[in-house]
């Protein structure tokens, strides 16, 4: 790391060239892309949470801070709260699976590559297409799980009840997110070296204190990214699952912030309610990505 | 990570993954290849197989279904394949009412894969270029540009988004499909990590040399990236394969349908017949997924070490 | 109210259109009908094709947005044809767009986005969000008398009339499928059971529920999968004659309306669902899971769905079955009253260059005249909503051999609307049904009784209502 900086200080200090105005050609195919559909739409939201009109676009007019009221007294909050806890159990889970399966995965020696292409794989199977597959697996009539469940003496039935269906959407993302937070621990592990890692973790007794109190410090830096990215996902990527399997219900359960911004936007026409709520997601991911680049920065530093 | 490229743009960070990948080549110079099979060695391998299987089962029943006649379904849980994948495929080609075609859905999706892939090269490598190697006053705002389009994925921005693509009548286009996938600068971000630690001494050789900007580019600095740009190409064909949300707005007409779109489309579609046609579902869906797993599965080792190569 | 997912049975679809072709055939329209209706069969791509071809060589195109498809689509893909074959002026290409409330969405974008299509398809419960947002529409009303082509309400059946007009009692929208829930029911398996006629009152139901368990028949009934606040509130509501909310179900006022769910009538009715969920007699599985299997596979031995799929039904089901009346809540003197109808109407939307206005009013014109109303209520469940097509029918002797059909057409007949039982006209009506699914779904499961559960509706659906009278009452 030290000597990245050093590098980056003389890259920093001068460019190489030190032509004006061909970087700015360079650029302005980004710029212009950013700005039409960044930009643009981003100063658009932020008009459009002031004003209210009518579904169709007809009667506009400025209504001040109604639809912030509007948002924070309604569904919208039982959504913060489904993405609290989904985030909160998503990324928990995730991240100790994963950790689990890529210690056991690194003391496997020459099997290990077989493994990893075996632990890796799900993360690039499309949400809604992982949706669509458990979906039948979990079907309440003919689902091959449902079935296993029922006769086990569950009486499944996810799209009645809500707290089966959060547990699904949850277990759905978890068997996605795993794989992702997969591949950053075994690489992390690979840091670390072997002997250590047998040392603290094979040896019968007080080998799970060993592993925390000498592996885990070592993945500092990994688990903090890993929980980040986590995060993100669980509060921005669960679009396509919650979508396909249960479309936010039953009841709310497992309507996220995205999910109730696409329902009263799309679906219900709310156009100064959608501005509202897309204002307050912005706000949500600054705080998120501000609070992220303060831990990694200073956890690499002290690395 | 289901529908956000930001996550794999942040593993090409070196403030982040640098930490998380570089010592491994230090590993690889200081171990032997001394390993003692430990005495939980069996118990770990059936473990590790277990949890692969149970990882896999979904994907395995998916197979399972997709080779069955539909009414199997009803009389219970069928375990093993059977013979009807090909005749559920042709099925499927042949084309189930009000759904799109399959062929139209795979051309959409790999148009839609590629364009933002080719698009985000093309439009990031210049202008990554452009911050790490030019001194000039636009630098500014275009790192203030990048922080911001960081935070916020199109999940983010998707409302507005939606109103100013239907303003500039991109509605139901490939254009209107592509570009506000492509309006983030997170692949300028991922690009500018690696030029930043590039051999300064390259590039003040190429200089003296009297190697002009373009030159230099298209001659030195890209043929070295090309590692990070494969992992780049890899990452957004992914991204843009999986995409749900925006080809679900944008994508109104049948004929623009991308196969993952296809998917949902098909479920309700298979739902409401006495015999819910599942089997039809299973086989699109493994249609939908083979090519991005395959992607990664067949690019891994590659693709690991265009990630790496990107931190030096 | 039909459901707007592919109903169509794929090993069945040649036999349907064959038999729609026949049908066609058989009452008398133009001779072109047997081709035109094969035409249907083949792939979208074709009428996409002779849409472009003819808008290079000089027909006017018009679009028109359906949530048609499968049995349905292939009937007004019929009547499309029918119309672009009648003339050359026009060009009529429908497009189906998914389920109801994916067309009003779609519209709205698309309003929004200045691309709306020429003729749109609003169901029921969209029709105050769209009404009450003038000038987005070119009311029907006065587009017929811009074209000269006579139009009156009084054109129009009793029940599709009262629901769609407005207070001065004039047409908007053309009202096009109507259609009324009815209860289907399995001939064999209530024979199996002894019971020899479909029950007539809801505690008669639950008797033949018991029946029909002990003869090893366990689930006796289900509903409309995206639409049991449809069947089980609304028009449970006025067929036994309860306000479903004040100021006459919202068609006196936007401000100030409430719901009035949270009443005993609605508490008891879903209570006695939830009991028969519980004991796996009743199956009702989310807003996106359709029933019709649960049906047409035998796996529920009644059915309260739409009359408009019946034709879906009779694709699926592979035993007899018969229609009945809705069952009525037993001692109510009122009850039965008149259901109301569901379905859509389709608007004309504003915005479009002024040479294509002329045509929409042919098409719509089009749609109204007795042949095409005949055609479409003979060969669909849906009920024809001009007074000269059901006397053309009847003319036909269509009821008299489709006992079947003639159940929705009774039920909407029954007796003279009064006020509160005349429709159903609240803004986001569509948002509304959303907060009763939820709380259907907390009853079925047991997570909430009856009445809770509709307290929370209540108050959360009051909160939609004096949302919209804010956006549309300024």
């Amino acid at each position: 790391m030290a000597r990245n900086a050093a590098k980056d200080r003389r890259r920093g200090a001068g460019a190489v060239y030190p032509h004006r105005v061909l970087p700015f050609a360079f650029m302005l195919p980004e710029l212009a892309v950013v700005a039409v559909f960044f930009l643009w739409p981003s100063g658009q939201a932020v008009v459009e949470s002031v004003r209210e009109s009518n579904a169709f676009g007809l009667g506009s007019r400025f209504s001040g801070l109604a639809n912030f009221r509007a948002a924070l007294s309604g569904g919208y909050l039982q959504a913060l709260e489904v993405t609290a806890l989904f985030t909160i159990v998503t990324t928990v889970v995730s991240l100790a699976l994963s950790l689990f399966i890529a210690v056991q995965v690194e003391q496997t020696g020459r099997f290990k590559s077989v493994y990893r292409t075996l632990f890796i794989w799900s993360y690039a199977v499309p949400g809604a297409v992982a949706g669509a597959i458990w979906l039948f697996l979990f079907e309440p009539r003919i689902g091959p799980a449902a079935r296993l469940l029922g006769a086990l003496g569950v009486n499944w039935n996810f799209a009645l009840s809500g707290t089966q269906a959060f547990i699904l959407i949850s277990a759905m993302t978890i068997w996605q997110q795993t794989a992702y937070d997969f591949v950053f621990f075994s690489a992390g592990l690979q840091g670390i070296p072997l002997d250590v890692v047998e040392a603290a973790t094979v040896d019968g007794a007080g080998a799970v204190r060993r592993f925390w109190r000498i592996v885990f410090p070592l993945l500092g830096p990994t688990t903090v990214f890993v929980v980040v990215m986590d995060v993100l996902a669980a509060l921005f990527g669960s679009f396509a699952v919650i979508d396909v399997v249960s479309q936010g219900g039953p009841g709310g359960s497992t309507t996220t912030l995205v999910y109730a911004l696409y329902r009263d936007g799309f679906q219900n026409g709310d156009v100064g309610l959608a501005g509202a709520e897309t204002v307050l997601l912005f706000v949500i991911a600054g705080i998120l990505l501000a609070v992220q680049f303060r831990v990694i920065n200073r956890r690499v530093h002290y690395s | 990570m289901i529908e956000t490229d930001i996550g794999w743009e942040m593993l090409l960070d070196p403030r982040t993954s640098g930490a998380v990948l570089s010592t491994a080549r230090r590993r690889k110079r200081s171990h032997t290849r001394s390993r003692k099979r430990s005495s939980g060695g069996v118990a770990r391998h059936f473990g590790l197989i277990l949890l692969a299987a149970l990882f896999a089962l979904p994907i395995y029943l998916c197979v399972v279904v997709a080779s069955h006649p539909a009414a199997d379904l009803l009389r219970g849980v069928p375990l093993l394949p059977a013979g009807q994948l090909g005749s559920n495929f042709s099925t499927l080609t042949r084309g189930i009412p009000d759904t799109p075609k399959l062929t139209s859905m795979l051309e959409n999706s790999a148009v839609m894969a590629l364009g933002v892939t080719l698009l985000k090269l093309a439009l990031s490598i210049p202008a990554a270029y452009a911050v790490s190697f030019f001194r000039f006053p636009g630098r500014l705002l275009m790192f203030g540009l990048i922080f911001v389009t960081l935070m916020m994925p199109i999940e983010v921005r998707f409302f507005p988004t939606y109103a100013v693509t239907a303003n500039l009548g991109l509605l139901d286009t490939q254009a209107g499909l592509i570009l506000p996938l492509v309006a983030s600068a997170t692949a300028v971000f991922l690009l500018r990590q690696y030029f930043r630690a590039f051999p300064s001494e390259l590039a003040d050789a190429a200089r003296l040399d009297g190697v002009g900007p373009i030159r230099f580019l298209v001659s030195v600095v890209l043929p070295l990236a090309r590692p990070t740009l494969a992992a780049l190409a890899v990452l957004e064909f992914i991204y843009g394969w999986n995409q749900y949300l925006w080809p679900l707005l944008v994508a109104s007409s049948l004929k623009r349908a991308t196969v993952v779109m296809g998917v949902k489309g098909l479920i309700g579609a298979a739902q409401s017949f006495a015999v819910p046609q599942w089997d039809l579902v299973m086989v699109l869906a493994l249609v939908a997924l083979i090519p991005p797993v395959l992607v990664v599965v067949v690019m891994q080792r590659w693709f690991v070490r265009g990630l790496m190569s990107g931190i030096n | 109210m039909h459901m707007s997912k592919a109903h169509i049975n794929r090993r069945k679809l040649t036999g349907a259109v064959a038999s729609i072709g026949f049908l066609a055939a058989a009452c008398g329209n133009s001779a072109s009908t047997a081709k035109s209706a094969g035409s249907t069969t083949g792939s979208t791509s074709a009428t996409t094709a002779s849409a472009a071809q003819a808008s290079s060589s000089g027909p006017i195109d018009l679009s028109v947005w359906t949530a048609f498809n499968g049995v349905l689509g292939t009937a007004f893909n019929h009547l499309v044809d029918e119309f672009n074959a009648s003339q050359s002026t026009y060009h009529v290409t429908a497009a189906y767009k998914g389920s109801y409330s994916q067309v009003l969405s779609d519209t709205i974008a698309a309003f929004r986005a200045h691309a709306a299509p020429d003729i749109t398809q609003i169901f029921d419960a969209g029709t105050a969000t769209i009404m009450d947002a003038s000038g987005t529409y070119v009311p029907v009303y006065k587009l017929m008398a811009q074209n000269n082509i006579p139009f009156s309400t009084s054109d129009f059946v009793g029940g599709a009339a009262s629901y769609y007009e407005t207070s001065s009692d004039q047409l908007d929208s053309l009202p096009f499928n109507s259609s009324t829930p009815v209860l289907f029911y399995n001939k064999t398996e209530l024979a199996n059971a002894g019971i020899t006629s479909p029950p007539s009152t809801w505690t008669q139901l639950q008797a033949d529920a018991n029946i029909l368990a002990s003869h090893g028949q366990k689930c006796s009934l289900t509903s409309s999968g995206a639409y049991v606040m449809w069947t089980d509130m609304e028009q449970f509501a006025v067929w036994n004659g309860y306000p479903y909310a004040s100021n006459d179900n919202g068609y006196t006022a936007t401000k100030g309306v409430t719901l009035q769910i949270d009443t005993a009538p609605f508490i008891s009715h879903l209570s006695m669902l939830g009991q028969m969920a519980s004991k796996g007699q009743y199956i009702w599985n989310g807003v996106s899971t359709s029933t019709v299997p649960l049906f047409t596979n035998g796996t529920c031995a009644m059915y309260e769905q739409s009359s408009a799929d019946l034709t879906t039904i009779q694709a699926g089901a592979k035993f007899p079955f018969g229609v009945s009346e809705l069952p009525v809540v037993a001692g109510d003197s009122a009850a039965p009253q008149n259901t109301v109808v569901g379905g859509a109407s389709l608007w004309v939307m504003s915005g479009a260059p002024s040479n294509t206005y002329p045509g929409d009013a042919k098409f719509l014109a089009f749609l109204k005249s007795a042949s095409s109303q005949a055609f479409w209520a003979s060969n669909t469940g849906y009920v024809p909503v001009t007074k000269a097509g059901a006397t053309l029918l009847s003319s036909q002797n269509f009821y008299a051999t489709h006992p079947n059909d003639q159940v929705a057409v009774s039920e909407l007949d029954n007796k003279t609307p009064t006020p509160t039982t005349r429709g159903i006209r609240l803004g986001y009506l569509p948002e509304v049904r959303q907060v009763e699914a939820s709380a259907i779904a907390d009853i079925l499961s047991g997570k909430q009784t009856a009445a809770a559960a509709l307290a929370t509706a209540q108050s959360k659906g009051d909160a939609i209502l004096a949302q919209f009278a804010s956006q549309y009452g300024g």
